[in-house]
C-alpha cells in the first residue's frame, strides 16, 4: 500500500478550528484522512507550523518551498513523488493512491434513517 | 495564621484583584525562607510585580532573592515563554528553509494560544520536573487574578482528559501538538494539584461581599476538580479600635463586619485567618516582614499634607466621550481598582444624557450584574461569557462547516472543537461582534484584569494581520478590530488605578503596551481617591 504524506501550510491545528474562520477545506480533509486510515491506508500530515524540520529534511519539499513558497502549499507526497500541490485531495483521491476500495456510505441501522425515531 | 501552619510542598494563593495575594504570598515566602526553609516564589501573571515587592528585577530564570536567604524567586511571562517556544520550534529550520516561510512560521505562532499554552507548560515542569521540585521545601504561587487562575488550574484535568480522549493525530492540541511525549508530565501535575499532601490552595479575600462571593466560587470549582485542601484568608481588615476614631472609619467597619456575617456558607467550613489592616504601603522587605505579625508595631504614616488635586471630575470626562455620539469605552487597570463599577458609572452617566450604551464586561470573574441593579432606559448590559461563548463557537461551527460530514467525520470535528484553543477564538469573536457594534452607539467594557486583557488584544492583532495578508493580495478595502482600536474617535481606553503604587506602576506599565500596539490611552481615572474633593477624580 503506497505511502501518502500531506505537507501542510503552517496552521494552528489540521482541522482548522483554531483558524479566524474555520476553513471548510481543512474540515473536509481532517474527516477524509481519518476516514483513509480507518481502512488501512498510510496517511501522515506534517504542519509547517510544528514540524518544519520535517518539511527542511525532505529534499522534494525543500525544494518545492524555495520555488513556488508556502502560498503553493498543501503538497502531498505519494511513496516520494509529487503527487498533488495548492489543494487537498479528495477522498477519492485519496483511496485510489492508496489503493483503498471506496464503498459508498450505507447508513447504519434503519433506526436514524427517518425523522425522529430516537 | 492556620494556612502556616504544617505547610505542605506546594501552596496556591488566589483570590479576586486586589485583595492582596501577591503580598500574602511574598510575606508567606519571606517568612518559610527566614524559619530555614527553601523556599521558591513564583508568580503566574502576565502582569506580575513580585520583583517589584523586592525592589530586584527577577524575570524567567529563577533568582536567589539576595536580602533573603533561602528565598528564589521566579516570574512566568507568558509572552517570554512564547518566545522561548517560538525558537525551540523555528530555531533549526532557520537558514534551511527560505526566510519568508520561517516568518510565516512564526506568525502562526504569535496567537494568544501558544503565548497560554507556553505559560501552562512551564508552570507544569515546575510541579513535576524533580530536578526543581527536589531542590525546594516549599514552592509558592501567586498566582494570577481568580478568572485566570481558574483557567490556569483547570488546564491540567481538560487537558489530561483530552489526551486521553484524543486518540489519532487530527486533535487539535494547537501550537504543541507534541505535548503527546509529555503526557506523563501532565497526568503527574494533576496528580500534584489534587494531592493534599502536596497542596494547599489558600482563598485570599477581603471583608466585602464580592470578594467573598468570589472567593466561594472559586472554593467550589477547584474543589470539583480535587483540590481539597483549602484555606481561607480574609486580609485588610480594620481593627475594630480604628473605628472609634472617625466617622468614614466607623462605617467602613460596619460595612466590613456586615460582610463577614453573610459569608458564603460554602466558605463556613474552611480554616479561616483574618490579617489586620496595616497603617503603611506593603513595599519592601519590612513592611512585608509585619504582614503576618499579630501585633504591628506603631509606624508614623505622617508622611507629608494631603496632595490639591486639580483633575476634572468623571461627568466631565463623560462630556468628552459623550461628544463624538457613538463609540468604545475601554476601562484597563489591575484586578481590584474598580473597572466594573467605574465601567457602571460611565455607562450610567451616558444612559442619562439620553445616549444609548451596551454595558459589556470580559473578565471571566464578572460581578457586573452585581454591581447595576435594575434597568435603565437607554441602557442594555450584557457580558462574555467564555464557558457560553465557547458552546456557541462549537455548534456554530458543527452546523456550518460539519454539515455535509458522516457521522464519524463530525465526530472528529467535535472532538476538535474541545481543544483549549477553542474558548480563545470563541472569545476572541465575541469581543469583536460588539467592537463592531460600537458604530451606531456606546459599548463601554470592563475588560479582564491587565495581562489577560493584553493576551485578548494580542488575538486581535494576528487577526488583524491576518486579514491584511489576506485582503491585501485581493486589493480590498477593510477595517479590522485593531484599525479600530487604534482611532481615537472610536475608542477610548480609559486606565483606571488607585492612588497606590502597584496599580499606578501596572497602569504605566499596560499605557506602554498599549502604545506599542499603536493604541493611545485617553484619559488616567484614579478611584477611591481621599483627596480633598470628591471622588473619583480624573487627570490626562
Amino acid at each position: 500500500m503506497a505511502t501518502i504524506h500531506v505537507f501542510d501550510p503552517a496552521l494552528c491545528c489540521s482541522s482548522g478550528v483554531c483558524g479566524v474562520e474555520t476553513d471548510q477545506a481543512l474540515v473536509t480533509f481532517a474527516a477524509d484522512v481519518d476516514w483513509a486510515k480507518q481502512n488501512g491506508a498510510p496517511v501522515e500530515r506534517f504542519n509547517l507550523a510544528q514540524q518544519p524540520l520535517a518539511f527542511a529534511d525532505n529534499a522534494t519539499v525543500k525544494g518545492f518551498l524555495e520555488r513556488s513558497g508556502q502560498e503553493a502549499l498543501p503538497l502531498i507526497l505519494v511513496d516520494g513523488d509529487i503527487a498533488l500541490a495548492g489543494r487537498y485531495p479528495s477522498r477519492t483521491e485519496l483511496a485510489r493512491w492508496a489503493g483503498v476500495k471506496e464503498v459508498e456510505e450505507v447508513k447504519q441501522g434503519a433506526c436514524c434513517s427517518g425523522t425522529s425515531c430516537c | 495564621m492556620k494556612f502556616l501552619e504544617l505547610p505542605p510542598r506546594f501552596l496556591f494563593f488566589t483570590g479576586k484583584g486586589g485583595v492582596g495575594k501577591t503580598s500574602i504570598a511574598c510575606a508567606t515566602a519571606i517568612q518559610l525562607a527566614e524559619a530555614g526553609h527553601r523556599v521558591l516564589l513564583v508568580s503566574t501573571d502576565p502582569a506580575s510585580n513580585v520583583g517589584q515587592v523586592f525592589g530586584v528585577g527577577i524575570g524567567d530564570k529563577i533568582t536567589a532573592i539576595d536580602a533573603v536567604p533561602n528565598l528564589f524567586a521566579l516570574e512566568i511571562d507568558p509572552q517570554a515563554a512564547a518566545q522561548a517556544y517560538r525558537d525551540r520550534i523555528v530555531g533549526p529550520v532557520r537558514g534551511k528553509l527560505p526566510d519568508a516561510v520561517v516568518k510565516g512560521i512564526e506568525e502562526q505562532l504569535s496567537g494568544a494560544c501558544t503565548t497560554e499554552i507556553a505559560a501552562f507548560d512551564e508552570f507544569t515542569a515546575l510541579l513535576t520536573d524533580a530536578a526543581i521540585t527536589s531542590a525546594y521545601d516549599h514552592i509558592i504561587f501567586d498566582t494570577a487574578p481568580t478568572g485566570h487562575t481558574i483557567r490556569l488550574l483547570q488546564l491540567p484535568v481538560a487537558w489530561s482528559g483530552f489526551l486521553e480522549a484524543g486518540k489519532g493525530d487530527a486533535s487539535c492540541l494547537g501550537p504543541l501538538a507534541g505535548l503527546e511525549k509529555q503526557r506523563a508530565q501532565y497526568s503527574a501535575a494533576v496528580d500534584a494539584l489534587a494531592d493534599g499532601q502536596r497542596t494547599r490552595l489558600i482563598l485570599v479575600a477581603r471583608a466585602q461581599n464580592s470578594a467573598l462571593r468570589e472567593a466561594a466560587r472559586t472554593h467550589e470549582e477547584l474543589a470539583a476538580i480535587g483540590l481539597n485542601q483549602q484555606f481561607l484568608v480574609v486580609n485588610g481588615l480594620l481593627p475594630k479600635e480604628e473605628a472609634a476614631l472617625d466617622a468614614l472609619a466607623a462605617a467602613l467597619y460596619a460595612r466590613e463586619q456586615a460582610a463577614l456575617a453573610a459569608t458564603p456558607d460554602a466558605l463556613r467550613g474552611l480554616p479561616c485567618d483574618y490579617v489586620p489592616l496595616k497603617p503603611f504601603n506593603l513595599v519592601g522587605l519590612d513592611a512585608l516582614r509585619q504582614l503576618l505579625v499579630e501585633t504591628p508595631p506603631h509606624l508614623d504614616t505622617a508622611d507629608g499634607e494631603p496632595v490639591e488635586l486639580h483633575a476634572p471630575s468623571l461627568s466631565e470626562l463623560v462630556d468628552g466621550v459623550a461628544a463624538d455620539g457613538h463609540g468604545l469605552v475601554m476601562l484597563m487597570g489591575k484586578g481590584g481598582v474598580g473597572k466594573t463599577t467605574l465601567a457602571a458609572a460611565v455607562a450610567v452617566e451616558l444612559a442619562h444624557r439620553g445616549l444609548p450604551v451596551h454595558l459589556t464586561t470580559s473578565d471571566p470573574a464578572a460581578h457586573l450584574a452585581e454591581t447595576l441593579h435594575g434597568s435603565l432606559e437607554n441602557l442594555t448590559v450584557s457580558r462574555i461569557d467564555p464557558h457560553a461563548e465557547t458552546e456557541r463557537y462549537r455548534q456554530e461551527v458543527l452546523r456550518t462547516k460539519g454539515a455535509k460530514l458522516d457521522a464519524q467525520g463530525r465526530a472528529l470535528l467535535e472532538e476538535d472543537l474541545r481543544s483549549p484553543c477553542t474558548e480563545e477564538i470563541a472569545v476572541f469573536q465575541a469581543f469583536s461582534r460588539i467592537i463592531r457594534e460600537a458604530g451606531e452607539k456606546f459599548v463601554v467594557m470592563d475588560t479582564a484584569p491587565t495581562g489577560h486583557t493584553l493576551l485578548l488584544l494580542d488575538a486581535t492583532g494576528a487577526y488583524h494581520r491576518e486579514v491584511a495578508r489576506m485582503l491585501d493580495a485581493k486589493g480590498a478595502h477593510y477595517t479590522t478590530p485593531m484599525m479600530q482600536l487604534q482611532d481615537e474617535r472610536r475608542t477610548k481606553v480609559l486606565l483606571v488605578t488607585l492612588a497606590e503604587t502597584t496599580p499606578v506602576l501596572e497602569a504605566a506599565n499596560l499605557q506602554a503596551d498599549l502604545r506599542r500596539a499603536g493604541i493611545e490611552p485617553w484619559a488616567w481615572v484614579v478611584n477611591n481617591c481621599r483627596f480633598r474633593r470628591r471622588r473619583p477624580s480624573v487627570t490626562g
